[in-house]
């Protein structure tokens, strides 16, 4: 019996390759407008994807992870990752948008109503993937707070440690208050019920009154609960801090194993909940070689080897394939494939990817109509505050 | 082309009893096709842009959530961001709040939101102060009441800092030579004042419109004054005659210290509407609209914003309270920028007496007298040709319509007024540019 798996793609500017702008049928000039963002979510929809991811921080990239860089040979400046799901939900139908949202300087009561409206104009298919941040330059960009880790000489601080641990709890407290926001409103509040003049049962509205070290916020949301009720929230992880909050807060956890050993290693580590997917890096080519030939070029172009968190895959349809179907038998409930150039490898997922596992039984034939939580298998879960205690 | 040209825009009703819920037409507030069919019946009307308000907290009343009006609305860069994919030419106004946001977001969205409509965006700049609405936030209440404007006028500055950071000319994408950008510090910022010192590199390349068009709704003096030295347009709340052209000649006259001509200001009042097909058909349309704004319950309510106490006692179909306003800071009703209005409720509360005593009004009738009027009350004929005057006669440069009925309120009004305003050469029959800044006639920043 073979498991029937997920999958999902990273979007990030012209592709995961710091090269990846110099390809022959990338965009770069178009990263900034959204019918390079439509196209490209156009093609995953046609793979039947279950869910694409839109990268983003609050820095500007840099090579550097502390500060920015003076490097021109890459791709630098991004748009609002919650912007561009939006603007892409009308354009689409049945594929999940996961936008990268950082949970350090942002209120928890804005991420809030602005995934649940994401979810609203997309019917039912919003999430967030919730991004810890506080490191370097960032926080100066606010002016609100010092880094929790200036530079790389303050990884080894204990002290310093802390605070970047504090910035987990804190992001677990973000997501906290941004899932009582989405119940604060029962399903049915709104009543319009003209025999009394009200437009609500204001009963069936909550006060979330959230008190923590970083934020206390009263509520109700400005924003009716989301279709799904609950939008998907997912989290990048490398270590336990990571694993922690997703095991806490989380509904997915992508997490980047270096090989198969490491991959079998970490999915042991993170438990059973939330599910788990792994991240490849994808070059991906019909013809043998091919693959392999670009990543060396692009390699070539930048002038040193491409290193990622992920693991990198260079090959064809099924090469790809076998390394995923590992990964679903050792237990991943989907892999998250990070296109190393786009366009091109998020067509190729879909072109011949996508038709390889499906041939192997692994993957759905088409979509149906539903949410992203059901289509990942997940309920509509009940409303925390619902007492059935609202008036008529 | 003959006469002033008129601008109009619509604003997506409210949660105020402006908008009728109860009404069988009524649609959802949240669902984002109640939110397309507006938008695309503004762009079919070829209005300059669409505008959304916001409250970042539920009003109370009386300690409980007021739940008499339409509650409830979306996150507004969202579902402007999700409405660029449904139109083409339309601008996109949000109102965003500068006290419990940080500018380094703001310019953010409002950047990606520039480049994801392809220069539709637009900024209607409020202020908030109270600890009330700073319960749902991460520094609370922090903001003295007078100093609001002081850190709407440094927000706004630190954002320009932002959106001036790129200048448009930076990304190259130049495969050959491998340079993706010049130069490498592109973006970079430093802003320093009282509220803010933020510094680093911005991620959003120039947009568009080089900075979202910046609109202003306050109307105290610190309100007026902002808006004369930064602001493209006012969102008004004049759109009577005499009134309107009072405001319009205080708020233009204000330009000049600021070294800006009077076109660089535009004064846009919302207006409400009733059409119908002979002026008693309207008038009495106009009556029943109003009967339905303005419930027995909603006009106690009303009442006790004046009043500033529980008048819930109090028979709607009888006569005004013979106790008198509590005077002093307002308690009963939050979350309302209105109850600010009412800066004499002694003196408020004595001529509301005279007028009811005079014509036997109960709470009801007096209400539906004295609280938002419509402003424009005829046939289509006669509503463009009012609108037409009161343009010629700079009682606005236009109108943000503001339609009872979600989402279909707009319809009546493209359908029968729009194309009269067309044929008089007062209104554009196509968009002429792409961004909103041209339907606007402003000049780049």
């Amino acid at each position: 019996m073979t498991r029937e798996l997920r999958l999902a793609v990273a979007l990030d500017g012209a592709g995961w390759h710091p090269a990846a702008w110099r390809s022959p049928d990338a965009r770069p000039a178009e990263l900034f407008t959204a019918g390079y963002w439509a196209d490209l979510v156009g093609v995953a929809e046609r793979g039947l994807l279950d869910l694409v991811t839109i990268e983003d921080a609050l820095t500007i990239q840099s090579a550097d992870r502390f500060v920015p860089d003076a490097r021109t040979d890459q791709v630098r400046g991004r748009l609002d990752a919650v912007l561009i799901a939006a603007r892409v939900a009308p354009t689409t139908r049945h594929i999940g948008l996961v936008p990268t949202v950082t949970t350090t300087h942002t209120e928890p009561f804005h991420v809030s109503k602005a995934i649940a409206t994401l979810d609203w104009v997309s019917a039912g298919r919003a999430g967030v993937q919730v991004r810890v941040g506080g490191v370097g330059a960032e926080p100066a960009l606010f002016g609100r707070r010092e880094p929790t880790i200036r530079t790389v000489t303050d990884l080894d601080d204990p002290a310093r440690q802390q605070a970047r641990l504090d910035a987990f709890e804190e992001a677990a407290d973000h997501v906290e208050v941004i899932r009582r926001l989405w119940d604060s409103w029962e399903d049915d509040a709104v009543i319009r019920d003209a025999a009394t003049g009200r437009y609500i049962d204001r009963n069936r509205l909550h006060y979330i009154d959230f008190r923590g070290r970083w934020f206390s916020v009263r509520g109700p949301s400005i924003t009716p609960r989301p279709p799904q009720g609950q939008p998907i929230v997912a989290v990048l992880g490398h270590g336990p801090a990571a694993y922690r909050l997703a095991a806490r807060q989380a509904d997915l956890l992508f997490v980047a194993p270096r090989d198969r050993a490491d991959a079998a290693g970490v999915r042991a580590e993170v438990g059973e909940r939330p599910a788990v997917f792994a991240d490849l890096v994808a070059f991906l080519d019909p013809a043998p070689g091919v693959a392999v030939t670009r990543w060396s070029q692009l390699d070539e172009l930048a002038g040193e080897p491409f290193h990622s968190d992920a693991r990198i895959v260079a090959g064809t349809a099924a090469a790809l394939a076998d390394e995923i179907e590992q990964l679903s038998d050792a237990g991943y409930a989907g892999v998250r494939l990070r296109p190393a150039v786009l366009p091109h490898d998020l067509v190729a997922i879909t072109d011949w990817l996508v038709p390889e596992l499906q041939r192997r039984g692994r993957f759905r034939a088409g979509y149906r109509e539903g949410t992203l939580r059901g289509r990942l298998g997940l309920a509509r879960p009940a409303n925390r505050y619902a007492t059935g205690a609202g008036q008529p | 082309m003959t006469g002033r040209q008129v601008h109009l825009a619509a604003h997506f009703p409210g949660v105020n009893n402006t908008t009728v819920w109860s009404d069988p037409a009524a649609g959802s507030h949240i669902e984002f096709g109640s939110f397309a069919h507006f938008a695309r019946t503004a762009e079919r009307g070829r209005f300059d842009f669409l505008f959304l308000a916001e409250g970042l907290r539920l009003r109370e009343q009386n300690g409980l959530i007021y739940d008499l009006d339409v509650v409830g609305r979306p996150d507004t860069f969202t579902i402007l961001a999700a409405l660029a994919a449904v139109t083409d030419h339309l601008g996109l106004a949000g109102t965003i709040n500068s006290t419990f946001n940080e500018p380094y977001e703001v310019a953010r969205q409002f950047a990606s939101l520039d480049h994801l409509s392809a220069g539709r965006a637009a900024w209607n700049v409020v202020t908030s102060w109270d600890a009330f609405t700073g319960e749902n936030f991460r520094r609370g209440g922090f903001l003295p009441q007078d100093q609001r404007y002081e850190r709407a006028r440094t927000f706004l500055q630190a954002t320009w800092a932002l959106f001036d950071s790129w200048t448009g000319a930076e990304i190259l994408a130049d495969r050959a030579a491998g340079e993706f950008l010049t130069p490498p510090s592109a973006g970079q910022f430093r802003h320093q004042d009282a509220h803010f010192d933020i510094s680093g590199r911005f991620t959003v390349p120039r947009s568009p419109q080089g900075r979202p068009v910046i609109f202003q709704a306050g109307d105290s003096d610190p309100g007026r004054e902002f808006a004369a030295s930064s602001a493209d347009a006012i969102f008004s709340r004049y759109s009577t005659y005499d009134e309107g052209r009072a405001f319009y000649r205080d708020v233009k006259g204000r330009l000049t210290r600021y070294g800006r001509r009077p076109e660089q200001l535009l004064i846009l009042p919302a207006a409400t509407f009733v059409l119908g097909d002979t002026e008693a058909d309207a008038q009495e349309r106009a009556h029943v609209v109003r009967r339905q704004q303005v419930s027995g319950q909603t006009a106690i309510r009303f009442l006790e914003q004046v009043w500033n106490r529980d008048l819930s006692s109090y028979d709607p179909d009888g006569p005004l309270p013979d106790v008198d306003p509590v005077a002093g800071e307002h308690t009963v009703a939050q979350g309302r920028a209105s109850v600010r209005m009412h800066r004499d409720p002694l003196a408020v509360a004595r001529q509301w007496r005279e007028l009811a005593g005079a014509r036997k009004l109960s709470i009801r009738e007096l209400m539906i007298e004295v609280t938002g009027r419509q402003s424009f009350v005829g046939t289509p004929v006669s509503v463009a040709d009012t609108m037409q005057r009161y343009v010629r006669d700079e009682v606005s440069d236009g109108f943000i319509l503001v339609p009872h009925i979600t989402p279909g309120g707009l319809d009546g009004f493209v359908d029968a007024v729009v194309p009269i305003l067309q044929e008089r050469g007062v209104l554009r029959t196509e968009y002429t540019g792409p961004t909103l800044r041209h339907h606007l006639g402003l000049l780049p920043p």
